[in-house]
């Protein structure tokens, strides 16, 4: 369990980061949180020259307001976001997935911006962040560009971040109000979903009028149920209505077969969770 | 070889280690520290919890240099004086262990939880400590201490 050898730097900022990055070219790795990272140099899955540690970087920890959205520093630990006053007011999403997300120790470690950089399929932030339309800030060589997040995710492990480029920060649309629930199935606890599903849900009196809905481990990437969203947008918060709705979950997904169920298996469980997301989310 | 500065259970060194030396790697191989355990090498058993300026860190998956100028309290750490940390006692009053391999993890955690939640529930109690595995199953007598050192009026 013992990683292969590599060049260290921890720079403390961006630019340096930036620079190291250069240098070490396409055999260099970004560690933010290690949380996944280390396991993967472990079990020697992966063995950079150069590991980059991001986490003596400042300026890109914490979150602000910033008008109508708020924007999370991507060396934010879990658990600081988890309790962050400005994300539990305007991005309760967030605390639900979060909550649910590995284990403390984990959660006290891993970063928000390394976990949605590190794009696993069966991660618990992908899903919410392109539920909630955020946008992602990727500082490179020539400066910064922001990305939408239905274009952040482009595979598996695979995000539009190219080599010698950092996630600065991810910018989450004010959700203020909106109730919100993850509904997570799993074997053991703090594990990967199997399935999971984010949904954001504003209701006036007893009808959603706006729906969000996110699908982790469905496919490649994290997926939005727009056709879910569509179905729910007007109808009654009722058991019913939304279970006619969340019918529509399966459709664009394409669910791994494995040792934790086929790609059938996980469809089915998709539209059981969607509508039991959506319903608690309603607060129905 | 990075230098690094930690100050581990109170007491401060000054190391030379490799960058790939994981952070249990340096508290047992060169601080001798080996009440901290490896159980797993996969992250999933909690067995080589410390405490990373004082909140939970699975040890395994922090590199030493990482830990440059920060402070690690261990297992060995919690005693003060020849008197055991109330979690400690609480532990070996409530007979909250059967191998034992599991025990230094299961108690930095349970610490931790408290810290967060000075009366946790059942429930919380076993979420809190969702990242520790204890192979024997004898998570009833571990719930039982925490429930008994929190003052258990849950």
């Amino acid at each position: 369990m013992i990683p292969a050898q590599f060049e260290y730097v921890a720079p403390t900022t961006v630019e340096d980061a930036l620079a190291a990055l250069a240098e070490g070219g396409e055999d260099a790795k970004v560690l933010a949180g290690g949380q996944s990272l280390l396991p993967v140099l472990r079990m020697r899955l992966n063995a950079p020259s150069l590991v980059v540690d991001l986490g003596r970087i400042e300026s890109l920890r914490g979150v602000r307001d910033d008008g109508d959205a708020i924007v999370i520093g991507a060396m934010t630990t879990h658990s600081e976001v988890f309790h962050d006053p400005l994300v539990n007011e305007h991005a309760t999403l967030l605390v639900k997935a979060i909550e649910q997300l590995a284990d403390p120790q984990v959660r006290h470690r891993g970063t928000f911006g390394g976990a949605l950089a590190h794009a696993d399929p069966a991660g618990d932030l992908g899903a919410p962040v392109l539920a909630m339309g955020a946008t992602f800030t990727i500082a490179g060589a020539g400066g910064s560009r922001t990305v939408a997040a239905d274009d952040f995710f482009q595979g598996l492990l695979t995000t539009v971040i190219e080599d010698g480029e950092l996630l600065t920060e991810v910018r989450v649309p004010k959700f203020t109000g909106w109730g919100a629930h993850y509904e997570k199935f799993v074997r053991v606890h703090h594990q990967w979903p199997i399935v999971a599903v984010a949904a954001a849900v504003r209701t006036e009196g007893g009808t959603i009028a706006e729906a969000r809905v996110g699908l982790t481990n469905m496919g490649l990437t994290p997926l939005r149920a727009r056709s879910v969203e569509a179905a729910l947008a007007g109808q009654p918060a009722t058991d019913e209505a939304v279970r006619a709705a969340a019918a529509s979950a399966t459709e664009g997904t394409h669910p791994p077969s494995d040792l934790n169920g086929d790609a059938d298996y996980r469809r089915h469980v998709a539209t059981v969770l969607t509508r039991r997301a959506v319903l608690a989310a309603a607060g129905a | 070889m990075t230098r690094i500065n930690v100050t581990v259970d109170g007491a401060s060194y000054s190391d030379d280690v490799e960058p790939r030396m994981l952070l249990v790697q340096y508290l047992r191989e060169r601080l001798g520290k080996t009440g901290t355990v490896i159980g797993c090498d996969t992250s999933n058993c909690g067995a080589c919890t410390v405490h990373l300026d004082g909140t939970s860190v699975k040890s395994c998956n922090v590199l030493a240099v990482q830990a440059d100028g920060h402070e690690v309290t261990t297992v060995e750490g919690l005693a003060t004086d020849g008197e055991l940390h109330p979690v400690q006692q609480a532990f070996h009053e409530n007979h909250a262990l059967q191998c034992g391999f599991c025990t230094p993890g299961m108690i930095m955690q349970s610490i931790d939880l408290l810290k967060e939640n000075a009366d946790p529930s059942e429930e919380e109690i076993r979420l809190g400590l969702e990242g520790n595995l204890c192979r024997c199953t004898g998570y009833h007598n571990i719930v039982k201490a925490v429930q008994a050192a929190a003052g258990g009026s849950r």
